[in-house]
């Protein structure tokens, strides 16, 4: 698998978050989900596009966790590192 | 003593264009909405109407359901506040189908990367309930809230069945409607299989040339109260639901039962259901698809029910000669547009019609447009019929207001 950067993630994370709804500039990573109005749906689908993108597979008990855009991002660049 | 339910808002998304009263005046000047065999919602924009979230959450039939929706609660004024307690308002929302683009993408994205990648807004986005979902959620109707599947008959079973709720006492008042987005590849497959769409794309109801249906795509919403609450608050009445009537041919899966007898049996418990005779008839919105078998079987129901000479001297014209059939959708367009015909006292006339049919033997209002006259000189009454693929017959009674 190739490498991938923090930064790397971090913009198609806000990119695929800002389709969802959420106004771009809001989409920061100290935002809440909750904030964003982003839903468990949401999540499956951002999950979907980061496996298709960096095969890296977010099972469910993960994407419960999470509750920032931080948390999302940290918990797919640490699955692709390992 | 029965509750009355009148009408208070309208709106609708049509091949004509955005809008209940667009609908009928575009029709009604002669306008057809038909380009390349099919009716398309072609000035319907998601983003006028929807946020990025509603948008991407919803299938396009829930999408022309929300624009819809916005019109009517906006003309019965119910954009800012609820007039009653959101638990006693219902929302009826039909297709005949639901999601169909949904599932055909969906299904392409299984087949190409595997049932992992299906979205997760695949089923809320396809169920055939979602628009019903979708306008109770964005106004906050906590009532019954249910989607209507009767194929062609659809939206006129949501306006019945809004009807009834409010006359039962189960709500004050209700948004009904219907709503079809099946112009994929995969629908005109399957409708040009069963040899039920025009093969030379000209919707030309009761016309001896009539060679088939135009499919089309739209949504109609109406918002519907019990008469003594509307009137309470000083809301504009545009129409009375009078009475409603339903059957069943138990005939064929598609075509209608050729005597009309089941037809007419709606006809007759719609016209029984309002109190009134086929004297007090002044307009016919026919179901009129410009399929060879519907056109004769409902002129003959028609017959049935009014008596052959009542049934002469009243004005029938189809709307889909302008839009196409619009499936699920078509119940509920056609009310508004009978509705819009009764507020204006402008009949709009079966366009495209010139040859005629010795098997369709009535006044299809052919030409241009004409005055309603009501026949005893009260309110006018209409009838809006429609028929369905599974036998379903429905006929809506609208009294216009005096």
């Amino acid at each position: 698998m190739p490498a991938v950067t923090t930064e790397q993630v971090q913009e198609r994370v806000i990119e695929t978050l800002a389709s969802f709804g959420p106004e771009a500039d809001q989409i920061t990573r100290d935002a809440t989900f909750e904030q964003l109005d982003i839903d468990s749906l949401d999540l499956v689908e951002l999950a979907q596009i980061v496996e298709d993108e960096y095969g890296v597979v977010l099972k469910g008990e993960d994407m419960k966790e999470l509750k920032t855009v931080g948390d999302a991002i940290d918990l797919i660049v640490g699955k692709a590192e390992a | 003593m029965k509750r009355r339910v009148v009408i208070t808002g309208l709106g609708a998304v049509t091949p004509l264009g955005v809008g209940a009263s667009t609908l009928h005046e575009r029709w009604a000047s002669g306008v057809c909405g038909i380009a390349d065999g099919a009716g398309k919602c072609d000035q319907f924009e998601p983003g006028d109407h929807l946020s990025v979230k509603e948008a991407r959450r919803l299938d396009r039939f829930a999408q022309l359901t929300l624009a819809s929706a916005a019109e009517a609660l906006t003309g019965a004024g119910w954009d800012d506040e609820l007039p009653y307690d959101p638990m006693r308002i219902g929302c009826v929302i039909a297709t005949g189908i639901g999601g169909q683009a949904t599932i055909e993408a969906q299904l392409d994205v299984m087949r190409e990367k595997g049932p992992r990648m299906v979205s997760p807004l695949g089923i809320p986005m396809y169920m055939p309930n979602a628009a019903a979902a979708a306008v109770s959620m964005k106004y906050g109707l906590r009532g019954q809230a249910y989607g209507v599947v009767s194929a062609c008959s659809s939206g006129a079973h949501a306006i019945g069945s809004a009807m009834r709720m409010i006359q039962y006492g189960d709500a004050d008042a209700a948004v009904a409607g219907g709503s079809e987005a099946a112009l994929t590849p995969f629908a005109f497959a399957c409708f040009e299989s069963m040899q039920a769409l025009s093969p030379t794309g000209v919707s030309r109801p009761f016309d001896a040339r009539r060679d088939g249906f135009v499919m089309g795509e739209g949504a109609g919403a109406l918002v519907l109260e019990e008469a003594e609450a509307a009137k309470s608050r000083g809301a504009t009445v545009f129409a009375e639901v009078a009475g409603y009537g339903s059957t069943s041919d138990a005939y064929h899966l598609t075509a209608p039962e050729p005597s009309g007898g089941p037809a007419s049996g709606a006809i007759e418990l719609a016209l029984a259901d309002a109190g009134i005779t086929p004297d007090d008839v002044a307009y016919v919105n026919a179901h009129g698809t410009s399929t060879p078998l519907n056109d004769a079987a409902e002129t003959a129901a028609l017959k049935r029910a009014l008596g052959d000479a009542r049934a002469r001297q009243i004005p029938v014209s189809s709307t889909k000669s302008a839009i196409g059939h619009l499936l699920g959708a078509a119940g509920a367009v056609e009310a508004i547009a009978t509705i819009e015909t009764l507020r204006t006292r402008v009949i709009p006339p079966t366009l495209g019609y010139e040859v005629p049919d010795p098997d369709c033997d009535l006044d299809y209002v052919p030409g241009e447009a004409r005055p309603l006259l009501a026949s005893n000189g009260a309110a006018p009454v209409a009838l809006s019929n429609s028929f369905a693929f599974g036998g379903h017959n429905v006929t809506l009674v609208l009294r216009g207001a005096a």
